[in-house]
């Protein structure tokens, strides 16, 4: 006879998946590389001081936050390493590092840690803290350096978007420098071969879903051919330039700040590329992935209410009332 | 209505949604049940089924032979119990079953020679009401691990309009084999159980289901659909992919009819049938034989087991002593488990009665019994893309913490069949199944109120 009470006795099932958070954030760690050493590339060493203090003071306000709040330590989920690495390719490679190690403090502590840690957070944190950097410290974070410049002296440059708008005369880069990342603009946004493949093998690891990118990207595209009268350089410029491919792939997809099920996924994607466009055209500002996922992070509640799934084998009311009707 | 494939076997209809994929560890496959030697002791409880618990009809110091009536009742939803030894009836009183619920249950001593209860002579069954009254007597349930009794869900009603049986032969938990060894060994019963249910019971059609990970059953299940009896060719095989749980009642139906079976309903309500293979291999034994339900297959697996192996054992045979036939540990057991990995119950100790709709004995070693550490919800929807009843677990678990029982029907909790897909695929560790059951006692405690 077995001894009762060395055995353990536990709710079905008994079988795990492997998958952890930490695995998860790990993929997505691997996901950011490829752009990380672009960034290097085309923005010298800086890239690394700038992403080294974000990640650092992440890790470091998630453990403090934790330990004020006397709640259990979470930084080996990863999830901080992740978002501190996020803040930072939204960043430009001149900024301060004090700035960028305040908008790291802001988007653990302020946005993730005090609405409840992982998952909780209604509003993706490295793109408050983006925000709330963009007000604060609109110069230095609208401080372009020119790429590949670092070698020799580092010259500032203008954004391509910004060169559309208007906002600058100087000679847009090839669609091939787009490409490959060789234009002003955040450290991490640039490269968008580089995102790309991050992109791929998320969806290849099953981390991220194709519908939010897939609806996000595609909808800009949808938009911006028509509101280029069909110039199909336009919407490539349109597609690769701005942080529309790092939002659409690694931000708009953060699964505390967007829906669970598909056709919301789809939706939630849809309108992230509506407001980004209405931005992008009607606005002021030249950028607006940012601003369209914050709008949309805070749709998500209600857009997940509306498009609630029904459980399976239910019917809807009208049919039932018919049927018996009959 | 059914489509036909390849070779006349069929493909579902409507295809299961989420559900996960996991390791089937169908180690056993190829292993013949064996009869385990007669147990010197048996202790049979009078609750092995959904419904009212039986009461005994025989007394201390009875003498008693295998197949004989030991337990009954007036009560519509219950199955009779026999007597699975012959012997001497030792202890009339209460045990544990293995869900902790406490069961009057028979002891009844070995005296070694099974001997068969003189009044076993086999049914005469004419109409269909001879036949429900033969399936009651045989004490049958269902044989896949719910234990509902059998007759009560073939006597339906003529106005349900009932034309579809589906037969069970996914096996989609892992490790347990006993269903594919009942198509392996015993496949003349299937078959003659098949025919006598569509002719006695007027189903349309007959669909036997299992999944694409035994092709040695499909041989085996093809000739018993194509056989020449089925004249009007009604009778199909529908293969499925292996996915767990192809083989949860509601799933069967919609795979093999494309219907949705409603929340609160019965696969009968959408005019569906379903049934283990296990047991309609039973009713033709026992139409043959009269002899009740007395054993039962087992698979007994799992990586603290010495020699895995499938037993056919008397019920109320002590699990201990199952183990033991099976070589014992090989490791220090940290989990032993009855059913299934995804579904089944984890037990506090082998010292329990083996019951009717036990399918497996499964034994894990510490390294697979211990589940990872339970994380933060990171919102990931793994448990709601996996549930293949469109729940969003995640928000059940939320509403659950609130005791908010409004939310909890809205998000449709009731129709949750604790599959364990979600907790599965939950990176986080979360027990949901555990909360599912939480979400549905608060539901059931506002609906006392």
């Amino acid at each position: 006879m077995v001894d009762g009470k060395k055995l353990v006795v536990s709710a079905s099932p008994h079988l795990r998946t492997k998958d952890t958070t930490r695995g998860i954030m790990l993929d997505v760690i691997i996901a950011l590389i490829p752009a990380l050493i672009a960034a290097v590339i085309l923005f010298g060493p800086r890239v690394l001081a700038v992403t080294a203090t974000t990640v650092a003071t992440a890790v470091l306000s998630e453990f403090l936050a934790r330990k004020v709040m006397k709640r259990h330590n979470t930084i080996g989920d990863l999830s901080a390493v992740v978002t501190g690495l996020i803040l930072a390719f939204n960043l430009p490679v001149s900024i301060p590092l004090w700035m960028a190690a305040i908008g790291s403090f802001f988007a653990i502590v302020v946005v993730k840690q005090m609405f409840g840690g992982i998952g909780q957070n209604f509003a993706n944190p490295a793109i408050v803290a983006r925000i709330v950097l963009l007000l604060s410290f609109g110069q230095a974070m609208g401080n372009w350096t020119a790429p590949l410049s670092w070698k020799t002296d580092a010259v500032s440059t203008a954004t391509p978007l910004a060169i559309i708008g208007g906002e600058s005369t100087e000679a847009l880069p090839s669609l091939l420098d787009m490409f490959l990342g060789v234009r002003g603009g955040c450290l991490g946004e640039t490269c968008s071969v580089a995102l790309i493949i991050g992109g791929i093998y998320l969806m290849a690891r099953k981390v991220i879903s194709y519908k939010i990118p897939v609806a996000f990207i595609g909808t800009v595209a949808v938009i911006m051919l028509i509101a280029g009268k069909f110039d199909l350089e336009f919407v490539a410029y349109e597609l690769m330039g701005g942080g529309l491919l790092l939002g659409a792939f690694f931000m708009a997809t953060d699964y505390s700040t967007s829906p669970i099920k598909s056709n919301a996924k789809i939706v939630f994607g849809i309108g992230c590329g509506l407001l980004t466009c209405v931005i992008r055209l009607f606005a002021s500002l030249p950028e607006g992935v940012s601003f369209a996922i914050l709008i949309m992070n805070l749709l998500v509640p209600h857009i997940e209410k509306i498009m609630a799934p029904k459980p399976f084998g239910t019917v809807k009311e009208k049919k039932t009332k018919a049927g018996e009707a009959k | 209505m059914v489509k036909a494939g390849v070779d006349g076997v069929l493909k579902a209809v409507k295809k299961v949604r989420g559900g996960v994929k996991v390791d089937h560890h169908k180690n056993t496959a190829e292993m013949e049940v064996v009869r385990i030697p007669t147990p010197s002791k048996v202790v049979i409880p009078m609750q092995q089924h959904i419904g009212a618990p039986c009461d005994p009809v025989v007394k201390v110091g009875d003498e008693v032979a295998v197949g004989q009536l030991i337990g009954d009742t007036d009560k519509f939803v219950s199955a009779p119990i026999h007597a699975s030894v012959s012997g001497k009836v030792t202890a009339v009183g209460d045990v544990k079953l293995p869900n902790g619920v406490m069961s009057k249950a028979v002891t009844i001593e070995s005296d070694g020679e099974m001997r068969l209860w003189d009044g076993i002579e086999p049914p005469k069954v004419e109409t269909k009401e001879d036949f429900i009254k033969a399936v009651r007597a045989s004490g049958l349930v269902g044989l896949g691990g719910a234990g509902f009794p059998t007759h009560i869900k073939l006597n339906f009603p003529a106005d349900k309009n009932i034309d579809t049986l589906v037969i069970n032969a996914a096996e989609c938990e892992p490790y347990i084999t006993v269903d594919y060894r009942e198509c392996m060994e015993n496949s003349w019963d299937i078959l003659s159980s098949v025919y006598t249910l569509k002719e006695i019971l007027g189903f349309k059609n007959v669909v036997i289901a299992a999944e694409d990970n035994k092709p040695e059953a499909f041989k085996i299940l093809k000739n018993i659909a194509d056989h020449k009896d089925d004249i009007d060719d009604s009778v199909k095989l529908m293969i499925l992919e292996s996915k767990y749980p192809q083989g949860a009642e509601k799933m069967m139906v919609q795979s093999a009819t494309g219907r949705r079976v409603p929340p609160g309903k019965l696969p009968a309500d959408v005019g569906c049938v379903v049934m283990n293979v296990a047991s309609v291999a039973f009713i033709a034994r026992y139409l043959k034989t009269g002899k009740p339900l007395v054993s039962r297959s087992l698979t007994v697996d799992g990586s603290a087991i010495a020699n895995p192996k499938n037993v056919r054992v008397p019920v109320g045979t002590n699990i201990g002593e199952i183990i033991d036939f099976c070589g014992g540990f090989k490791t220090e057991p940290a989990k032993i488990i009855t059913g299934g990995p995804m579904m089944g119950l984890a037990i506090v100790g082998t010292d329990l009665p083996v019951l009717k709709q036990n399918n497996a004995i499964l034994a894990f070693s510490k390294d697979d019994a211990v589940l990872k550490p339970e994380t933060d919800c990171i919102r990931c929807g793994r448990c709601a893309i996996a549930c293949p009843m469109s729940l969003m677990p995640t928000n059940i678990v939320r509403a659950a913490k609130a005791k908010d029982a409004d939310s909890l029907k809205q998000l449709g909790i009731t129709v949750c069949m604790e599959c364990g897909s979600c907790a599965f695929a939950c990176p986080a560790g979360k027990p949901l199944v555990q909360h599912m059951r939480l979400a549905k006692a608060i539901l059931r405690e506002e609906g006392n109120k």
